[in-house]
């Protein structure tokens, strides 16, 4: 949090009203405070909505919960001037797969109820998942080198870039992803099928 | 004619030259924000507004009555006593809803609708903000509003209310997916997502008059309508079946909201169309502004024709519709536009209308419905056993 405390005259002479004129530079500076603020606002905000989702009593509050987590997250993106990431995450994650989480609350029996509880008897599976999953991400916070002043460079994360490098070099990781999804469409059709009556 | 084209980029700059005179550049900057958001906050409703008394003009006519004639001349205040009627409405509450749900629903659904104007080109330099993913964002932020059509329905803890949401999302479901396949060709071509450089891409001619283009502009504008509900796909809120579908307990100001969601969707749906497909602001003589709103307003027109003419779909017409028709045509309009990429001249015209032409044939006939000359029916049978209707 740094950026808040550097003396920046604006918000000096916003909040207590000094007689000083603010330069561009320092609104610029003004405005990246601002846009911090606003960045640990909405990971604060994710945060709790996460918790909501675990904790919250009834199911349908907790996949909205998720919703809100799932926006966070794509805020997040948006700071880090990943827009591309952003859209699509709003796009698959909102728009895509929390609706058809939510089509299959409603498909369930008890939606009747006025609360759908949220909890089963998989907490154990779920507790070794989760433990995995952690397990995954703290090794790869550990491995990845974090330099203190990253250099000003070009990170390719526009769509063109992401295109070229889907088509370039990870070609076959999304060839097989993209062969992974296709069994799983597949699977679900053949699951669905109706037997045909004799 | 320039001075025209430009009133409204002209208008904003004096505002902020004025501004500048005798107020700080941060100042200026927030205000020149300010300006576009407030401009967009303004013609929104406005549209929303005047949208409404149109179609009841315009269906009035097609059904052979005159509409709305009593407030105001042509009745032009009508929209602004349909306002006030609205606002001092009893707002109810069910007993058993979910308050917070039945309460968020109408405020988040109008959220997307508005936030969508953003990337809009109205005009030439007429975009609020020229976003480079301007058309993943529209497809994105548009995709929120199903949520709150969720969470209308299922906090009102009402029957109809939750058939209309169930409805609304298989359909929201099946239609997003041709919709952005229907993109993809234009965004190929054009090799970008921003909405002005695809106006731009569209110097030459409007991507409406290539073969890909006419079948991707077809696909895009069923889709839309689709997405906003309207006839004839409007079972979500089907008033004979379900009552009013998602939105039957609200009343009042929240009723409004979800109307002003839907019209100004329309509004969007149809602008999106016109910036993809029929070349945005671009054509002679007039002003750019006032053509990007013609062609808009014409395609809102063959909405409300729409709804003046067609009955509605039966849910597994509609279903049938979007997968077993447009989502195959979307995926071979994919394969059309790389072809008529890399081939040259004439080629490109043949063989483009030598795929679409054939592959359109075929998947009509495919999906013509299966009616058997002789219907059985099993459990209506007459005393004599045989079959009634046969």
């Amino acid at each position: 949090m740094g950026a808040i405390s550097t003396n920046n005259r604006v918000g000096s002479a916003i909040l207590h009203g000094r007689n000083c004129v603010p330069t561009l530079k320092d609104v610029m500076a003004f405005l990246e405070t601002l846009i911090k603020i606003a960045v640990y606002a909405v990971m604060a905000v994710t945060i709790v909505a996460a918790i909501g989702v675990v904790t919250l009593h009834n199911l349908f509050h907790s996949a909205l919960a998720l919703v809100g987590v799932l926006l966070g997250i794509a805020g997040v993106y948006l700071a880090l001037q990943a827009d591309f990431l952003a859209g699509i995450q709003v796009l698959i994650y909102v728009g895509a797969v929390m609706t058809l989480v939510i089509y299959a609350i409603m498909l369930t029996q008890r939606l009747g109820d006025k609360n759908i509880p949220q909890t089963n008897r998989q907490g154990f599976a779920a507790a070794i998942v989760t433990l995995l999953l952690l397990y995954l991400l703290i090794g790869t916070v550990c491995r990845t080198p974090w330099l203190a002043n990253p250099p000003a460079r070009h990170i390719p994360a526009s769509a063109l870039d992401l295109g070229q490098a889907l088509m370039t070099t990870y070609v076959f990781p999304f060839e097989a992803i993209s062969v992974i999804l296709i069994a799983a469409l597949i699977g679900a059709i053949v699951i669905a099928k109706k037997e045909r009556e004799p | 004619m320039e001075y025209l084209d430009q009133l409204f980029v002209f208008a904003k700059r004096l505002m902020l030259d004025l501004l500048a005179r005798f107020l700080p550049d941060w100042i200026v900057l927030v205000a020149s924000m300010v300006i576009s958001i407030v401009a967009i906050l303004i013609f929104a409703p406005l549209t929303m507004m005047y949208l409404t008394l149109l179609e009841r003009k315009v269906v009035g006519r097609i059904q052979n009555r005159i509409g709305p004639n009593r407030v105001g001349k042509f009745g032009l205040l009508q929209p602004i006593a349909d306002g006030i009627k609205m606002l001092t409405k009893e707002d109810i509450v069910p007993f058993q809803a979910d308050p917070v749900l039945h309460f968020l629903a109408p405020v988040i659904i109008v959220m997307p609708a508005l936030l969508i104007f953003a990337v809009i080109p109205f005009g030439r330099g007429m975009t609020a903000v020229d976003l480079n993913i301007g058309i993943l964002y529209f497809i994105a932020v548009s995709s929120i509003s199903t949520i709150a059509i969720f969470m209308a329905s299922w906090g009102s803890r009402n029957k109809f209310s939750l058939l209309g949401g169930m409805r609304t999302v298989a359909q929201m479901i099946s239609y997003e997916v041709p919709m952005v396949l229907s993109v993809v060709p234009v965004i190929l071509v054009a090799e970008t997502l921003s909405t002005n450089a695809i106006i731009e891409a569209q110097s030459a001619g409007w991507f409406v008059w290539t073969p890909w283009g006419l079948a991707g502009f077809l696909i895009f504008f069923l889709c839309a309508v689709a997405e906003c509900n309207r006839s004839p796909f409007d079972i979500p809120e089907a008033e004979s079946e379900i009552v009013a579908g998602f939105h039957t307990e609200y009343s009042g100001i929240k009723f409004a909201l979800f109307y002003m969601a839907e019209f100004i969707s329309v509004f969007a749906v149809s602008a999106l169309a016109v910036t993809l497909f029929l070349g945005g602001w671009k054509g002679p003589w007039l002003p750019s502004w006032l053509w990007f709103l013609l062609k808009a307003y014409a395609l809102i027109g063959v909405m409300f024709w729409f709804r003046g003419t067609l009955p509605r779909f039966r849910v597994d017409q509609l279903m049938g519709l979007a997968w077993k028709f447009l989502l195959p045509l979307a995926l071979i309009n994919i394969f059309v536009v790389g072809f008529w990429y890399f081939s040259p001249g004439l080629w490109k015209w043949v063989g483009s209308l030598g795929i679409l032409g054939p592959s359109f044939w075929i998947f009509t006939k495919l999906n013509r419905s299966y009616v058997p000359e002789n219907r059985v029916y099993r459990l209506a049978e007459d005393e004599n056993n045989e079959t009634v209707g046969a």
